[in-house]
């Protein structure tokens, strides 16, 4: 069996309250706060990106693990604001980790989704018994152009998720993809901001993905919504995967638990993830949680995990280190709107 | 020379992602030749209404375009009159036929607006207004707000009078399967929505939409004659005109249709107005000459212009632009296409009752065009 060996998320202490780009805008602040479903996000402090966001990431998996750093042999870095166009993050990440030089880097690129994109590659490395661990990361410092919609939205996270096929807090029990060329969201390579097709991000990209990766997935795995404890979709803002999980006949409560966005936005490469972490904080072990991402361009991936038993000296070990994500949701310093300017290099 | 529309059929209007120009066309036409039931091979011409391929799509040349793609082999020609093209393209279709040089023609309104980005969309639309007036940064939400203010501080119409036109449409695109939004709406959703040119709401304005319609039109046939076929035209800004609390070019096409029509506005059944703005919809109620200015706003209100309220004129039917979507240049076609099923007793659920004569009114830009067209059932 093939699953998380160990899993470490890292959000950047700084919220900015979508009351206040609101203001800055002369929008009224309730109207944008109730229709995102998100009252703040978390902001990057201004030395922070995508690789240093990585690596407390990835750290915070290792304390939670015996495992040593070496046994890595493949490293996938997914992200939408690697900090250079040429030159990888993934080796600079695995260098500060200390992995050693015995791996394969990669970093990947498929907006929001690249972080799953490499859990399923490594998955793949595992169960071909090419490799015994990977450590597939999802980090974003996410971009977005003032007074564009997405500066609401857009945040900085990162998880890490270390994978092996042994002491197992979950289980790998299946997962799909489904991709399409249907771009509704996109960055050329030179420029700052990224655009999006406006409402076409929603049912053609959105529900067309999240909902074709979930219907694979349920068949293939054979099971339906009632099976599993928790859901988790990627989270672009607060009404996407509220709908998406109603649509496919999952319940809130079941839903709820994954729900980061409301509290830090959308980390982009690290919202799917990000969620899956807050649920594995609380799960109990011989729950099943179905999870799908998202990434612009277009594609999901699906996965259906079991927790193990060992999750339970996992969630002890991250309660008492204080790195569960609720710990680095509360974990706040509130910035005004000039501030976020500055951090994010827009002033 | 009579005119008779003998064939009509629509598109669903609305976010057509998955559907191109090209196949929006092939369901109108073929669906207005089936109606008609003629062969391609009668249609002896082909009027294509549309005004945005080319800012927004990049092929402006759509006569031919259309004409290769539909296998209609004859002489075609692009028809562009802002939000107006629609109409302008049967008046030509019309005079085309009146004229002797046609017997049988095609008439294709189709707009595919919603694969551009709103700005995108918005700078394309003020192609339609004065240098002068978009140099200065109005856009057409803006310069109806204009308006709509004018007509409040002259006749005291209020933010609930406006917000009932766009209850009312909603609640008759509620009927329409073709229509864009099937919700309906309460005046309190109109006015809680998003300010987008005070007094205006975004739920005031009409959607960004993709749709077509067609029309087959033949001389001297029996079934849906148009016996008024009118065109006037205004200066293209505001700023030019005597007074902001009418569109003197919608004024000028009715007067000029009811004479020739013989009808008067008394005799309209149903009537497809342009409600690109609420605003825009009382001003034409008030200048096609249903009701004295100043006072159609609270008759909307009583719901006296509503379906299965009143047994008199009930307006836009369909939804209007504002419920059944507005995709620019297919729109004047579809209101023809509205009041020829309304006129043949065909209109399903959102029937009039004993309709018998109809009258469509489409407007370009901030009424520097307006096509009056009256249809009776012969």
């Amino acid at each position: 069996m093939i699953g998380i060996v160990s899993y470490g998320s890292y959000i950047p202490r700084y919220r900015i309250k979508l009351s206040d780009i609101a203001a800055a805008w002369k929008k009224i602040p309730e109207e944008v706060v109730e229709s995102l479903g998100i009252a703040e996000k978390s902001v990057p402090g201004i030395d922070e990106d995508a690789v240093t966001i990585a690596i407390e990431a990835a750290r915070n998996a290792f304390e939670s693990s015996a495992l040593n750093p070496e046994s890595i042999e493949a490293l996938f870095v997914g992200s939408e604001s690697h900090p250079y166009a040429v030159n990888p993050t993934s080796t600079i990440v695995g260098e500060l980790l200390g992995i050693g030089n015995n791996y394969l880097a990669a970093d990947l690129e498929f907006a929001c989704k690249a972080g799953t994109a490499g859990i399923q590659a490594i998955a793949g490395l595992i169960e071909a018994k090419h490799i015994h661990y990977g450590l597939a990361i999802g980090a974003d410092t996410a971009q977005s152009k003032p007074h564009d919609a997405l500066e609401y939205t857009s945040a900085a996270a990162g998880v890490a998720y270390i994978l092996g096929s042994n002491y197992l807090i979950a289980n790998l029990l299946a997962y799909t993809s489904y991709s399409s060329d249907t771009p509704d969201f996109w960055r050329r390579d030179g420029i700052r901001y990224p655009s999006h097709a406006g409402r076409f991000t929603g049912e053609p990209a959105y529900f067309a993905h999240v909902m074709g990766a979930s219907q694979l997935l349920m068949k293939k795995a054979k099971i339906h919504p009632s099976d599993v404890a928790y859901c988790v979709f990627h989270m672009p803002n607060g009404k996407f995967p509220r709908e998406v999980a109603k649509r496919l006949g999952f319940t809130k409560e079941q839903l709820a638990p994954s729900l980061t966005v409301s509290a830090i936005g959308n980390p982009y490469s690290a919202s799917s993830m990000l969620g899956l972490a807050a649920v594995l904080d609380i799960a109990k072990p011989g729950e099943k949680i179905f999870m799908v991402s998202y990434g612009s361009g277009a594609g999901s991936d699906a996965f259906l995990w079991e927790v193990t038993e060992e999750i339970v000296n996992m969630q002890r070990l991250k309660g008492k280190g204080k790195s569960l994500v609720q710990n680095q949701i509360q974990e706040k310093t509130y910035v005004d709107y000039v501030q976020y300017l500055k951090q994010t290099h827009k002033l | 020379m009579n005119v008779s529309v003998v064939g009509a059929a629509t598109t669903k209007f609305g976010e057509l992602w998955g559907v191109s120009p090209r196949t929006l066309a092939h369901e109108a036409v073929e669906g207005a030749l089936a109606d008609a039931d003629i062969a391609k091979s009668n249609v002896q011409a082909l009027f294509v209404a549309n005004m945005l391929a080319g800012p927004l799509g990049g092929q402006q040349h759509l006569g031919p375009f259309f004409a290769e793609e539909l296998g209609l082999p004859v002489p075609a020609m692009t028809i562009e009159g802002a939000c107006a093209s629609g109409g302008l393209a049967v008046h030509a279709a019309v005079n085309s036929i009146r004229s002797g040089q046609y017997d049988t023609v095609v008439v294709l309104g189709v707009e595919k607006m919603t694969d551009h980005k709103p700005e995108d969309v918005a700078t394309a639309l003020m192609g339609a207004g004065s240098n002068e007036e978009r140099l200065a940064g109005a856009t057409f939400p803006g310069l109806y707000a204009i308006l709509a203010r004018a007509h409040m501080e002259k006749f005291g119409t209020t933010f609930e009078e406006l917000a009932t036109v766009a209850v009312k449409n909603h609640f008759h695109a509620s009927l329409n399967t073709n229509a864009q939004f099937h919700n309906t709406l309460t005046v309190e959703d109109v006015m809680k929505s998003s300010k987008i040119a005070d007094p205006l709401t975004l739920l005031e304005c009409s959607p960004i939409s993709d749709g077509a319609s067609a029309v087959v039109l033949t001389k001297n046939h029996k079934g849906i004659r148009i016996i008024a076929s009118e065109v006037a035209t205004d200066t293209i800004g505001l700023a030019q005109r005597e007074s902001l609390l009418e569109f003197e070019a919608t004024k000028e096409a009715a007067r000029r249709a009811y004479q020739k029509a013989g009808v008067t506005s008394k005799e309209i059944d149903v009537a497809e107005v342009h409600d690109c703005f609420t605003i825009a919809e009382i001003l034409a109620m008030e200048d096609l000459g249903f009701f004295p200015k100043g006072k159609a706003a609270a008759v909307i209100v009583r719901g006296e212009t509503t379906l299965g309220k009143t047994k008199k004129l009930v307006v836009n039917p369909s939804g209007g632009l504002k419920g059944c979507g507005h995709p620019v240049g297919a729109t004047g076609v579809k209101q023809i296409v509205e009041i020829v099923q309304q006129l043949r007793g065909t209109a399903g659920k959102r029937q009039v009752a004993k309709a018998r004569i109809g009258l469509a009114h489409n407007v370009g830009g901030s009424g520097a065009t307006a096509v009056v067209h009256i249809l009776k059932n012969i």
